[in-house]
C-alpha cells in the first residue's frame, strides 16, 4: 500500500513539474477557428516562448506584433515549437510538425538551424523558410535575415563617448559573450567603439569575453573587474541579462545595455541601449508571403537592413546622457538612413560643438585593426558585408580584449 | 596594486558562499542516511519565495524566514516521500530539482508578465539590507578588512551555521544519535532513537539551510529575473560534489568552498592579475581563457576521483546513505 501511495505521489509530482514546462514545448494551436485568411505562421525558438527578455523574447514579440500588423491573429494563426536545440534531427522534427499544422511560412531564429532548414526547404517547396542570422538561401523558398545592429551600437557609442568626455575617464568597458570568434559580437564591439571614438578619439575600449551568451554571475563579475581593475567609467554589453548595468549602477559609473531599455534596471547608470525591432522584418516577410509566395525571393530575398527599415534603433536616451548626445545621434542616424555613410568605411565622423550647435565632420581615414592591419583604405567603401559573411574577425584600433 | 588581491579574496567569499549553504545543508541530510539530489531545486524555491516575501515586506529577516520555510517544505515533501512512503531517494531528489527550477521560472515569468512586474521588485530596499556590514575595527584593517570583514550578514551566518553544525555532530547527544542513524539505522532504532523523526527534522532543517543559500544568490544579483538563466545556475550540483570533498564534515566544507571559490574566481580574475602584475603574473594571459573556465570543474573531477580511490577520504560517509530504512526488515 505504502509503495502504491508513494508511486502515486511521485508520479503526481513529476506530472506537476512536467506541466510547468508544458507551456514551453506545446505548439500553440489553431482550434479549427476560421481566420480572416488561411495564412499560417510557424516559428522555431531556441528558448521558451514565455521568456520575458532576451533573444527569443525579442523574436516572439516581433512575430506577434507583425502578425497583428498584417491582420493575422497570433492566437489562431501562429504555431510555435520552442526550446529547440541546435540539433539537425530536432529541428527537422519541428519543421515536420509545423508543416503538418499547415504553416505557409516558417521562421527559424537560431543560427544552428541552418542545415536542417536548407534541407527541408527542398522537401517542402510550397512553404517559405526564413532563417535568422544565417548565410544560406535558395532561389525559391529559403532566405536568411539579419540586421545592422552595429549601426545602433555606433549610436550607443556616441552616448558613451560624450559621457567619457564629461567624466574625464577615457576607459570604456564592454562585457561581451564572445570576442572575435563570432562576427556578430565582433562587429558589435567595433561599431560601438567607432561610435565612442567619433566623440572621444582618446578613449580606449576594453573587452571582457565571458564565453557564454548568458551567465548572470559571470556577467556581473566581468563588469566588476572592468570597473575595479581597468578603471572603466562606462560599461557596454553584449550578453543576456542586465547584470553589467546593475553593477555599473551600484558602482556609480555609467553603461549602455542591449536588447531592451535597461534604464529600469539601472536608473542612475544607463545611457541608451541598442535595440531590435524584429517586427519590421517579420511584417515585410509575412506581407510578401501572403501576397504571392512565388515572388518571395525576388520581393524580399536575403534581408539585411538596419536603421533605414526601423529594424534596429537605440532606446530612448535616459536623463543620464550628456546634453549633446541627442543631436549627435540624430546627425549620425540621418547619414546612415540616407545611405550617405556607414560605420565600417574609410570615412570617419567626428562630432564637436555644444548643445544646439553640434556639428559633424567627415574625414577620410583608413579602417585599421588593433594590430595595425589596414582593412579599408582612406575613403574606401564600407565592409559591412563582413558582418554577415563572418569575415569580420578583428578588433578595430583602440579596442583590446582584456582576457 | 593590492586592490586586485583584495578584490580576489573578496570575490572568493562573496560569490561562493552559496556553495557553503548548499554543502552544509546536504551534509545534514546525508548524515541522517538520506541522499537528497534536489539541492538545485530546493535552493531555487528558497530563492524565489524568500526574495519575493522579503521585497514585499522590506525585511531581510522575513526574506530569510520565508526562504527557510519554503525550502523546509520541500524538505518535508522529500521526507514524506522517502521516509514515510519509502520512495527511491535518487528519483525523488531529481524530481525535486526539476520541480524546483520549473517553479522558479513559473513564478518568475508570471511576475515578469504582470503589470509593473519583476523589475520593480529588483533594486528595492531589500538589497540595501543585505549590503556589507561594517564591523568596527575589523572592517578598517587594510587589505583583509575589505576582503574578509566587509560582507553581507548572510556570509557570516553561513560560516556560523557550518561551525555550529560541526559542533552539533561532534559534541551533542542528538548529533551522535543522528550519526548513528546515518551509519546503521537498525542499531539506532533498537536503542530507542526515533529514526523517522530524526530523519524528518534533519531533512527539513538541511533543506531550509539550502534555501538560504538560494536566497543569497538572488540577493547577490539584485534579484533580477531573467527568463533563460536561473539564479542557482548549477551551484546545487557543485554543492553535492563539495560534500564528498569535505568528507561530510561541515568545518571542512568551509575549506572546500574556499578552494573551489579560488578556482572559480581565478577564471574571472586571471586577466586582471596578469594586467596588474605584468612581470610576475603576465604568463597567465598565455593560457587560453577557456582553460580557466573549465578549471573549477576539472578540480571537482580530480577531487572526486582521488577521494573515490582512497578509503580514508570517505571515512565520513554515512554507511546507510541512500538506502531507505524499512523497520520491518530489521
Amino acid at each position: 500500500m505504502k509503495k502504491l501511495i508513494s508511486m502515486l505521489v511521485t508520479a503526481a509530482l513529476a506530472v506537476t513539474s512536467v506541466l510547468a514546462f508544458a507551456g514551453c514545448s506545446s505548439a500553440k494551436g489553431n482550434e479549427g477557428g476560421s481566420s480572416a485568411s488561411d495564412f499560417k505562421v510557424g516559428a522555431i525558438y531556441i528558448n521558451s516562448q514565455n521568456d520575458t527578455s532576451g533573444y527569443t523574447y525579442a523574436h516572439h514579440h516581433g512575430i506577434t506584433e507583425a502578425m497583428k500588423k498584417v491582420g493575422l491573429d497570433p492566437a489562431k494563426d501562429l504555431f510555435i515549437v520552442d526550446n529547440v536545440p541546435e540539433d539537425d534531427e530536432k529541428v527537422k522534427q519541428a519543421i515536420d510538425q509545423l508543416a503538418g499544422n499547415g504553416c505557409n511560412i516558417i521562421f527559424g531564429i537560431s543560427f544552428g538551424y541552418i542545415n536542417a532548414m536548407e534541407e527541408k526547404a527542398k522537401e517542402y517547396p510550397d512553404i517559405i523558410f526564413s532563417h535568422a542570422t544565417g548565410y544560406l538561401s535558395n532561389d525559391t523558398n529559403f532566405n536568411n535575415y539579419f540586421g545592422r545592429i552595429y549601426q545602433a551600437r555606433y549610436l550607443a557609442g556616441i552616448a558613451a563617448g560624450y559621457k567619457s568626455l564629461a567624466t574625464g575617464n577615457n576607459n570604456i568597458g564592454y562585457v561581451s559573450a564572445w570576442g572575435t570568434e563570432y562576427a556578430e559580437t565582433c562587429s558589435g564591439i567595433n561599431g560601438f567603439a567607432l561610435g565612442v571614438f567619433s566623440v572621444n578619439p582618446d578613449a580606449k575600449v576594453s573587452v571582457y569575453e565571458i564565453s557564454t551568451w548568458g551567465d548572470q554571475e559571470l556577467e556581473r563579475q566581468a563588469a566588476e573587474t572592468l570597473i575595479d581593475t581597468y578603471g572603466c567609467g562606462v560599461i557596454a554589453q553584449h550578453c543576456d541579462s542586465a547584470q553589467p548595468q546593475i553593477v555599473a549602477n551600484e558602482k556609480g559609473v555609467f553603461g549602455c545595455g542591449y536588447n531592451s531599455d535597461m534604464t529600469k534596471e539601472a536608473p542612475n547608470a544607463h545611457l541608451a541601449a541598442p535595440i531590435w525591432n524584429w517586427d519590421a522584418y517579420y511584417a515585410t516577410a509575412m506581407k510578401a508571403a501572403m501576397t504571392n509566395p512565388a515572388t518571395f525571393m525576388t520581393e524580399v530575398g536575403n534581408y539585411y537592413e538596419g536603421l533605414n527599415a526601423g529594424l534596429v534603433d537605440v532606446s530612448a536616451l535616459s536623463s543620464n546622457c550628456e546634453p549633446q548626445t541627442k543631436e549627435a545621434i540624430e546627425l549620425a542616424k540621418k547619414m546612415m538612413i540616407s545611405g550617405e555613410w556607414d560605420v565600417f568605411s574609410g570615412v570617419k565622423l567626428s562630432f564637436s560643438g555644444d548643445t544646439g550647435s553640434v556639428t559633424v565632420e567627415k574625414t577620410n581615414a583608413p579602417l585599421v585593426t588593433n594590430d595595425g592591419t589596414e582593412i579599408v583604405a582612406a575613403g574606401g567603401p564600407s565592409v559591412d558585408d563582413g558582418v554577415i559573411q563572418g569575415s569580420m574577425n578583428y578588433y578595430v584600433e583602440g579596442v583590446t580584449q582584456v582576457n | 596594486m593590492l586592490e586586485v588581491f583584495t578584490l580576489f579574496l573578496f570575490n572568493i567569499i562573496v560569490y561562493n558562499i552559496p556553495l557553503l549553504y548548499g554543502t552544509t545543508g546536504e551534509i545534514m541530510i546525508d548524515k541522517s542516511g538520506s541522499l537528497n539530489l534536489g539541492v538545485e531545486g530546493t535552493m531555487a524555491i528558497g530563492a524565489v519565495a524568500g526574495y519575493l516575501a522579503g521585497a514585499k515586506c522590506d525585511s531581510l529577516f522575513v526574506a530569510c524566514l520565508v526562504s527557510f520555510i519554503a525550502s523546509g517544505l520541500v524538505g518535508l515533501l522529500f521526507s514524506f516521500l522517502t521516509v514515510t512512503l519509502q520512495a527511491n531517494q535518487n528519483v525523488t531528489g531529481l524530481t525535486i530539482t526539476t520541480f524546483g527550477v520549473a517553479f522558479y521560472y513559473f513564478i518568475g515569468n508570471a511576475l515578469s508578465n504582470s503589470a509593473g512586474g519583476w523589475p520593480q521588485l529588483s533594486g528595492t530596499k531589500l538589497d540595501a539590507h543585505s549590503q556589507p556590514v561594517h564591523i568596527p575595527g575589523l572592517s578598517d584593517i587594510p587589505f583583509i578588512g575589505k576582503a574578509i570583514f566587509s560582507h553581507s550578514i548572510l556570509v557570516y551566518v553561513g560560516i556560523l551555521i557550518a561551525v555550529l553544525m560541526w559542533l552539533y555532530f561532534k559534541k551533542t547527544v542528538p548529533g551522535l544519535k543522528l550519526r548513528a542513524i546515518g551509519e546503521n539505522p537498525a542499531a539506532a532504532d533498537s536503542l530507542g532513537v526515533n529514526v523517522a523523526m530524526y530523519k524528518y527534522v534533519h531533512i527539513i532543517v538541511g533543506s531550509g539551510i539550502m534555501g538560504l543559500g538560494g536566497l543569497y544568490m538572488g540577493l547577490n544579483m539584485g534579484g533580477t529575473f531573467e527568463g533563460s538563466n536561473c539564479w542557482i545556475n548549477g551551484y546545487g550540483w557543485i554543492s553535492i560534489a563539495l560534500v564528498i570533498f569535505a568528507n561530510w564534515n561541515p568545518a571542512k566544507a568551509i575549506l572546500g568552498t574556499l578552494i573551489f571559490g579560488f578556482f572559480n574566481t581565478l577564471r574571472v580574475q586571471n586577466a586582471a592579475l596578469a594586467y596588474t602584475f605584468p612581470e610576475t603574473l603576465g604568463w597567465l594571459t598565455k593560457i587560453p581563457s577557456h582553460f580557466f573556465s573549465a578549471l573549477p570543474f576539472i578540480i571537482t573531477l580530480l577531487v572526486l576521483i582521488t577521494s573515490s580511490l582512497s578509503k580514508k577520504n570517505k571515512s565520513g560517509e554515512p554507511q546507510a546513505i541512500g538506502r531507505n530504512y524499512y523497520r520491518e526488515d530489521r
